[in-house]
């Protein structure tokens, strides 16, 4: 939790005024029982008889200051609410901008339900927490200090009673906090494991109805949710523990207070009204105990969530530009793959990509084919740098994409993903991320290259239509196109189409590709197709099977000399002849 | 940014109707009824030793302390007798704060794991258009910040409110019977409290909405931009985003700072003024002290009472926001519940059946490979599954007014491949969404085997179809648990010999561990080929009697299509088989050919026949065949 105080930022001020005003209120509050005992003593029982004057007085001072604290305790409220809502929300956005700095790499590690989780259920957590530190956890001390002072001062050997409670409840309220931690932690873990199952039923919900799973579902769901309640049961076995053990306390020092407080007054070194003003300190310490004890346990509670966020905050991030040139562009749109290898996991048998090289000279038409799992996508990855080769080099426009800043790289390397995505907003908005403030000229010519004005325009809302998230109101063919348009806004040196016009039909995807070719020139391009057709006009095609280039060059070398591709080739041209 | 206002959902903080929503909640609870007893009965026991606690001051000042004052030798054995008798009832509160909890613990938890379960239970039941028009972040609000908030009403709240209340009444009894007087001040300041806390409340009550309509923005933006977080970086627009919810975290902020403020002023007012309320009881307490109306014992008493009272009232005031935020979000719950399940009259449902020689089929109950119809309003008739699929001018939108399909007819005989081509968003997959209800359809009819799909219960319907879709969904598990999907009672063998249709056996036989490999949940160790090649094995071993294939082998190369086609025509020989592809060699075998455009069937017919049409087909055809 320490470690997340960093980011309290220019909330500081407010975060330290908190504890201020609750300290002041709290020496306030402090003094109110005293004047209640020389009230009962001087006013009632004092050495000059009553003293009705006296009493007015004294119970004038003592509203008085009650209105001061209240004043106090209304303002540290505010401010803590300005701190720790400030906080939390310097917190979330840190975490945010973090993940946004995931590389690939980075994602492949978390799923997207868990890390929404912590910014909401988490961040929540730890905004209460943080909220009772500031507030409760600078109180209750105080209250406890100024309180034991107060009892030793009317009578030390009453206060004998507290020597022995205080460690005892202390001892207690920390055991069970420290046994608790383990417990919630496990629970957080089932309750994201529980929440990817619902995710996961949700994303296909169509296959479980067409298979007709909705009972092994509701099974499964069940297993996974009861897991949660018996975890949070077993958890919370030892939190309920918390009031009895403080009740057990509490109890315990009044009745003996009662017993030697009650001596003590029959013997007269104790009066009826120090005896009250020391009840009512009694239950101010064990009521501070309590409270830093519910704040410890809110803290053990939301330890789970701040463990959580230190796991995105440490998560070393693989992929990083920083100390690079920023003025070092990328000239041209060369590509050179050097003895390239790859794995995504360390520890792999095998590599994905194993030994490439590969030259590629700017402006040129490049497709690669290759069987399903020959890790075309990998290769392709590599260039504008989503993951780091693990050895070799890859070299744009003759320099190392290391050597790059990222922003830079990847504004002239321009990918459409095999699995790409549309976010929610109008179809302008989602072309505007190619490039942010262009122009609707810019706009059209880009959707006109990919294929995609014609049917937007036959949208009654044109490019104003709003996409759903996902884009899940236009066709997979039509979500393919405006990728592609959104990638071309770039004007990038490189673009990289993987499989991007799988649903699109093939004379669209031969408009494109000729749109392409002609208002692009100069702009090197590489395709990875499942159709020969896709690529045979290229200028180099590269066959790859299981991690390696095993072939490259024109169709019609290929046709002569490659097996693969002539099976491929003849595998798509199958009953044409016939 | 614009656009985040996409996500704003109407997430209000204040239900519409909060006794029926707190009925429905007791209704939850109240299922363990003598669970619920117990928790009032222990709340009730520590709530009164709480009271007494405080009485006993009384007597043991005025009876066991004064009387002794200055004796030499006093006899302490009644005081002992006494503070034992309070050390028994400390005990008995003790346990019953212990019982409490446990109680409320088994309670909070259950409750909520039965709301989860309901919840998710009726998510299976509702018709495919509610996920269509639904956000996954939306939906798995309900089952995060809903439930969450409700647990935290049902476990804090309600053992809370109910020892407030006895505590309240318990201790304004005990006033009133020590004095009168003295009661009217507290009264007085309660109500000064109570106007005090319905400002502040106001206040925060309506910020509490604004937090919740931020919330839920900041909920979908962030599982948007997460989700696509590929894309982000493709185009480096980390920057962009990052105010994007920089301005909405600011959003939540500013609503949370003020309503919290509100929130969090009212606990030291409310706790001050009872103060304030202590000091003035203290005095005039002294003075009828004085006056010989009351006496050191009671005022003791009484001034502990006072303390004591203010607590409950203030945590109530307290906790009023979060009560109403909370019955908004189990009122959400409860809508989600109530809306109506997929409505399903059809009757008639799928059956095992033994056809003897003279071509007479008998039910039977295990599978046989055959299958039969059976109608139970015609007397349990047994119709032999054939797989006979007719579209009888069949109209369809999505949304009133705008026609998606137009005047459809096709059939489909027994054992033939149909194949529904035509450039995106042509209606060929509302075609299938049509066969196994998802949707159905507002004009023509359907029929299936002569029988109207509507009679035909749907999850049978949907058991004598096979659907490959394009999008692979796989689930967290072993590869062979996601093969077996498809049919639960396949054995290890049946699973391989699917494997081995869809030719997935020898890429999954090179996986670390085979079959038993495990599979993320979005199953990013798989290529997507890869992947559609488990998708077709998890159909071949359901092994229906009617095949959809939409896009079903897209993304696989056509070197392996071709290598799997033998497999295919395995899979697909003997049933009726539907078939969307792009890629016109895969539909090129197909006995009828569908042309669709703008919803409507333009030309069909088989390969050679729709080429010498030389319309669209040939078109689309010959777009491929330049590479001669």
């Amino acid at each position: 939790m320490r470690r997340l105080f960093g980011y309290i930022g220019k909330y500081k001020w407010y975060t330290i005024l908190t504890p201020i005003f609750v300290f002041l209120e709290v020496i306030f509050d402090v003094v109110i029982p005293i004047i209640m005992g020389q009230i009962i003593d001087n006013g009632i029982n004092g050495p000059n008889g009553s003293d009705i004057e006296y009493i007015k007085q004294r119970g004038l001072l003592m509203i008085g200051l009650s209105f001061i604290a209240m004043i106090c305790g209304a303002l540290s409220g505010h401010f803590g609410s300005i701190a720790s809502t400030g906080f939390i929300k310097n917190l979330r956005v840190k975490i945010f901008s973090k993940i946004q700095d995931f590389s690939f790499a980075n994602i492949d590690k978390f799923s997207t339900p868990s890390l929404v989780t912590r910014l909401t259920s988490d961040a929540f957590q730890i905004r209460m927490a943080f909220m009772m530190i500031i507030r409760m956890l600078a109180r209750a001390p105080l209250n406890l200090i100024i309180s034991t002072v107060m009892v030793l001062r009317i009578s030390p050997s009453l206060a004998t009673v507290f020597l022995v409670a205080l460690p005892v409840l202390s001892l207690g309220l920390f055991l069970i906090a420290s046994n608790a931690h383990p417990r919630f932690k496990v629970m957080m873990r089932k309750i994201d494991a529980m929440n990817s199952d619902i995710q996961e039923n949700l994303v296909g919900i169509r296959v479980v109805k067409t298979f007709v799973r909705s009972e092994y579902e509701k099974v499964k769901f069940r297993k996974s949710s009861d897991g949660v309640m018996n975890q949070q049961r077993y958890a919370e076995r030892l939190v309920i523990l918390n009031g009895p053990f403080f009740e057990f306390v509490m109890y315990s020092c009044m009745i003996a207070i009662s017993w030697f407080g009650g001596k003590e007054m029959i013997r007269g070194d104790l009066t009826v009204g120090e005896f009250m003003t020391y009840l009512s300190y009694i239950r101010q310490i064990l009521f501070s105990l309590m409270m830093i004890s519910n704040c410890l346990m809110q803290i053990v509670i939301s330890q789970a969530s701040v463990d959580r966020m230190n796991e995105i905050i440490d998560e070393k991030i693989d992929i990083t530009d920083d100390g690079n040139d920023e003025s070092l562009m990328v000239e041209d749109g060369s590509i050179e793959f050097k003895n390239v290898s790859f794995s995504y996991f360390k520890d792999a048998e095998k590599d994905t990509l194993h030994n490439i090289n590969l030259k590629i000279d700017s402006g040129e038409t490049v497709g690669i084919i290759g069987g399903t799992g020959s890790s075309k996508t990998t290769l392709v990855q590599l260039i504008p740098r989503l993951y780091d080769v693990v050895s070799g080099e890859v070299l744009v426009s003759g320099r190392n994409v290391k050597d790059y800043k990222l922003k830079n790289l990847r504004d002239d390397v321009a990918m459409v993903l095999q699995k790409n995505v549309l976010f929610s907003g109008t179809i302008k908005e989602n072309i505007l991320w190619g490039k942010p403030g262009a122009s609707d000229d810019e706009v059209y010519e880009a959707c006109r290259a990919a294929q995609a004005d014609d049917f937007i325009r036959s949208f009654p809302e044109g490019y104003d239509t709003e996409l759903g998230q996902g884009g899940v109101n236009v066709s997979g063919g039509q979500q393919q196109r405006l990728c592609i348009a959104r990638a071309l806004m770039k004007k990038p040196k490189i673009i990289v189409l993987d499989d991007s016009t799988s649903a699109v039909d093939t004379d669209t995807d031969k408009r494109i590709r000729t749109a392409l070719k002609e208002r692009l020139a100069g702009m090197t391009t590489i395709i990875i197709a499942q159709r020969i057709a896709s690529v045979k006009d290229a200028d180099k095609i590269i066959v790859m099977d299981d991690g390696e280039i095993t072939d490259i060059g024109q169709h019609d070398d290929l046709m002569d000399r490659n097996e693969i591709y002539r099976d491929l080739y003849i595998s798509q041209m199958q009953g044409v002849e016939g | 940014m614009e656009t985040k206002r996409g996500y704003r959902q109407v997430r209000t903080a204040r239900p519409d109707d909060i006794g029926k929503t707190i009925k429905r909640i007791f209704s939850y609870m109240f299922k363990n009824k003598w669970q619920v007893a117990l928790v009032i009965f222990f709340i009730l026991m520590s709530s009164v030793t709480g009271i007494i606690s405080s009485y006993v001051f009384k007597p043991i000042i005025n009876d066991y302390v004064v009387p002794f004052i200055g004796q030499k030798d006093p006899d302490l054995t009644s005081f002992a007798v006494m503070l034992s008798v309070m050390a028994l009832i400390y005990l008995l509160g003790l346990l019953s704060t212990y019982g409490r909890s446990k109680m409320m613990s088994i309670i909070s938890t259950g409750v909520l794991g039965q709301i989860r379960r309901d919840l998710f239970n009726h998510l299976q039941d509702l018709p495919i258009s509610y996920y269509d028009t639904h956000t996954h972040g939306m939906i798995m609000n309900f089952f995060t910040t809903d439930t969450d908030t409700m647990r935290q009403m049902i476990a804090d709240t309600f053992p809370q409110f109910i020892s407030s209340i006895i505590t309240v009444v318990g201790t304004f009894t005990m006033m009133m019977v020590l004095s009168p007087i003295l009661t009217l001040i507290t009264i007085g300041m309660l109500i000064i409290m109570l106007i005090i806390t319905y400002v502040l409340g106001k206040q925060s009550r309506e910020n509490f909405k604004i937090i919740q309509r931020a919330a839920g923005d900041l909920n979908g933006y962030g599982e948007e931009m997460i989700s696509g977080q590929k894309v982000i970086k493709v185009f480096s627009y980390e920057q962009t985003i990052k105010e994007g919810f920089f301005e909405i975290a600011e959003e939540m902020r500013v609503a949370a700072t003020k309503a919290n403020s509100a929130a969090n002023m009212l606990m030291p007012i409310t706790a001050n003024l009872s103060y304030v309320a202590f000091a003035l009881s203290a005095g005039v307490g002294a003075y009828l002290t004085i006056q010989g109306r009351f006496d050191v014992g009671s005022l003791a008493a009484f001034l502990m009472y006072c303390r004591q009272f203010a607590g409950p009232i203030s945590m109530l005031a307290q906790q009023f926001n979060y009560v109403m935020s909370a019955l908004a979000g189990a009122e959400r719950v409860f809508n989600l519940l109530d809306m109506p399940s997929e409505v399903d009259n059809g009757k008639v449902v799928l059956v095992n059946a033994v056809e003897d020689e003279d071509g007479n089929l008998t039910e039977c109950d295990h599978r046989t490979g055959v299958w039969a119809w059976k109608d139970p309003e015609n007397g349990n008739a047994l119709t032999k599954v054939r797989g006979d699929v007719r579209f009888d001018h069949v109209e369809f939108s999505y949304v009133p007014g705008k026609v998606v399909l137009k005047d459809i007819s096709l059939f489909a005989k027994p054992g033939q491949k149909i194949a529904l081509v035509g450039s995106t968003g042509a209606g060929k997959t509302t075609i299938t969404n049509l066969i196994n209800r998802f949707y159905d359809v507002q004009k023509g009819t359907i029929t299936y085997d002569g029988i109207d799909v509507k009679k035909i219960k749907k999850d049978d319907l949907r058991r004598s179809l096979g659907m490959v879709l394009q999008d692979t969904n796989l689930f967290a598990g072993t590869v062979m648990e996601n093969i077996r999907y498809g049919r639960l009672d396949a054995t290890d063998e049946e699973v391989i010999a699917a494997a081995k249709l869809a030719n997935a056996h020898s890429f999954i036989t090179r996986l670390p561990q085979g079959y038993n490999t495990v599979l993320t949940a979005n199953g990013s160790n798989l290529s997507q080929g890869q992947r559609q090649l488990l998708n077709i094995s998890r159909a071949a071993v359901a092994s229906p009697p009617v095949l959809i294939l939409d896009e079903a082998t897209s993304s696989i190369d056509t070197r392996t299509e071709h290598l799997i086609e033998a497999g295919m025509d395995e899979i697909m020989r003997g049933r009726t088989v539907f078939i969307i592809a792009h890629r016109l060699s895969t539909v090129r075998n197909s006995n009828a050919i569908m042309v669709m455009e703008h919803g409507e069937i333009i030309e069909r017919g088989d390969h050679e026949q729709l080429l010498e049409l030389k319309g669209r087909y040939y078109q689309l055809y010959t777009g491929k065949a330049e590479l001669d």
